[in-house]
């Protein structure tokens, strides 16, 4: 591993500090995704800003009804935490589908949704990747791509994000808290996350020197209609081909609210908004949720090696609603998919 | 006696608690846990697989809970609690995963052991394996190349007690 200096503020207003002057500083807080990368000498970071002393290790649910998630909070604490557990169930499930226990005792809440992609153009210095390193090209795009995007992606980039628990966040209407020198702000979910288009190796809309403090999902957990279903090249320990964030309220047979996010398909989860609300008060039924895939899919090409995405990911839309309808969640133990 | 060497710029002195004994090491802020316990601190037990957190070689118990030390820096664990696989026994008596490990033969080669026993006495620890379903979802970070998973199933399946045999898909 390359060498690097190394500090551990006290306060986010010194973290922010210390990455505003120091453009090749980066923030470590579980390591999980950071020290991998930097064995593998894709990123190279002159200072390491250690915030495991910063006080952003809460899970509590507000006045509101608002799940509040400290950013330093671990994937395992926050998935096995009972409010989550019973109020966020979506989101405990996809965040238990994600990694392995090691890996989620690690890991924590705001470094898994700035992970970085696992293409593997991105991961080997001697490819070209205009994410990695911006102009040389991209190697997947007439290369190995049987994991990449097949929605959303540009001529520069067809990389995929590559967390479960952000598809889960997308569906919820997550909202980010980041605290930078210019204060605390708050971006919806949607707005978190980038396409690709000509700036590849922006994976976020944060700015420099912030950082993210706290995830809120609000009230509406949709704690009976919902499942993360992730299909995956082995049943654990993978990350998604195609997974699908699905929760359904409904008045009757009717569908009064939808919501559905797709992982492993885009450079951000896939989620649009348009298109549920045209299926708001249509029946909950099997040709309704065939209609709404085929529009969620609109626009989808495939690459050459990911062309069986083109199905795939249908496919799951359909059955992910269909065991939302039936408040059948798939369970992510148990690997049969109902 | 000669007066100990100042510490050399850029490096951090770290106190932790291995296996029962309190230590105090100065190191160079890029060294993983792995490293430390495995060259420092002679700690080799514990395995060096992929090194990319792939594998669950490494794995280690951090204030009882099990994560892979090749993919943290010691320098992040300053004042912590570590049990490696050299801390489990009490004198000659083995920790009852480790012997259950030997009653159902749940390795071959033994490279992945440490790791899988590791992470074993943490799949306990942290309390969510309630069948054999769930055992196997819980130790999916720990790959054995021999095959022996369904021994090593039986074997956690043995100390957490559970008798419920669920087929296996």
């Amino acid at each position: 591993m390359m060498r690097f200096s190394y500090s551990r503020p006290q306060t986010v207003a010194q973290a922010a500090a210390s990455l505003v002057a120091d453009p090749s500083a980066q923030i470590i807080a579980g390591g999980t995704n950071l020290v991998d990368l930097m064995k593998y000498d894709v990123t190279r970071p002159g200072t390491v800003i250690d915030i495991n002393g910063l006080d952003l290790r809460d899970i509590r649910v507000d006045g509101e009804g608002t799940l509040q998630l400290g950013a330093l909070a671990t994937n395992a604490d926050t998935a096995y935490h009972p409010e989550v557990q019973s109020g966020w169930p979506l989101l405990s499930s996809a965040m238990l589908a994600a990694a392995s226990p090691q890996l989620r005792n690690a890991a924590t809440n705001g470094g898994n949704i700035l992970q970085r992609t696992r293409c593997y153009y991105f991961y080997d210095p001697s490819t070209p990747c205009n994410k990695r390193r911006p102009g040389s090209g991209c190697g997947a795009l007439h290369g190995v791509n049987r994991i990449h995007a097949i929605l959303g992606e540009s001529a520069n980039c067809i990389a995929v994000h590559p967390s479960d628990m952000a598809v889960a966040l997308a569906a919820l209407d997550a909202v980010v808290t980041v605290e930078g020198p210019a204060g605390e702000r708050q971006i919806p979910f949607d707005d978190f996350h980038r396409l690709p288009g000509d700036r590849p190796d922006l994976d976020n809309t944060m700015e420099r020197g912030e950082i993210v403090t706290a995830i809120s999902v609000p009230a509406n957990g949709f704690g009976s209609h919902h499942t993360y279903l992730k299909l995956r090249d082995r049943q654990s320990y993978a990350f998604a081909l195609v997974s699908v964030a699905a929760a359904i309220r409904l008045e009757g047979e009717t569908i009064a609210e939808l919501r559905v996010a797709l992982g492993g398909v885009a450079h951000k989860p896939w989620r649009r908004k348009d298109v549920e609300a045209e299926f708001i008060g249509r029946p909950a039924n099997r040709p309704t949720f065939e209609a709404f895939a085929q529009a969620l899919m609109e626009g989808a090409t495939g690459h050459g090696h990911n062309d069986f995405k083109l199905d795939l990911a249908p496919r799951a839309i359909v059955r992910a609603l269909e065991q939302a309808h039936a408040g059948t969640p798939q369970n992510q133990a148990v690997k049969v998919v109902f | 006696m000669p007066e100990a060497a100042a510490p050399r710029a850029g490096t951090h002195t770290i106190s932790l608690t291995i296996d029962g004994a309190q230590r105090s090491v100065t190191i160079d802020p890029w060294t993983t846990l792995l490293d430390l316990l495995r060259g420092p601190l002679g700690k080799t037990g514990t395995k060096k697989g992929c090194d990319h957190g792939q594998c669950g070689a490494c794995t280690v118990l951090i204030d009882g809970k099990r994560i892979n030390s090749c993919l943290t820096l010691a320098v992040l664990k300053d004042g912590a609690e570590i049990t490696t696989i050299e801390g489990l026994a009490t004198g000659d008596d083995l920790h009852p995963m480790q012997e259950a490990f030997i009653e159902h033969d749940a390795f071959q080669c033994g490279y992945c052991t440490p790791g899988q026993i590791c992470s074993a006495v943490g799949l306990v620890n942290e309390g969510h394996a309630h069948s054999r379903h769930e055992i196997r979802e819980l130790m999916s970070g720990n790959i054995c190349r021999c095959g022996a998973y369904t021994n090593i199933v039986d074997a956690v399946q043995s100390v957490l007690g559970e008798n419920q045999k669920a087929p296996t898909p």
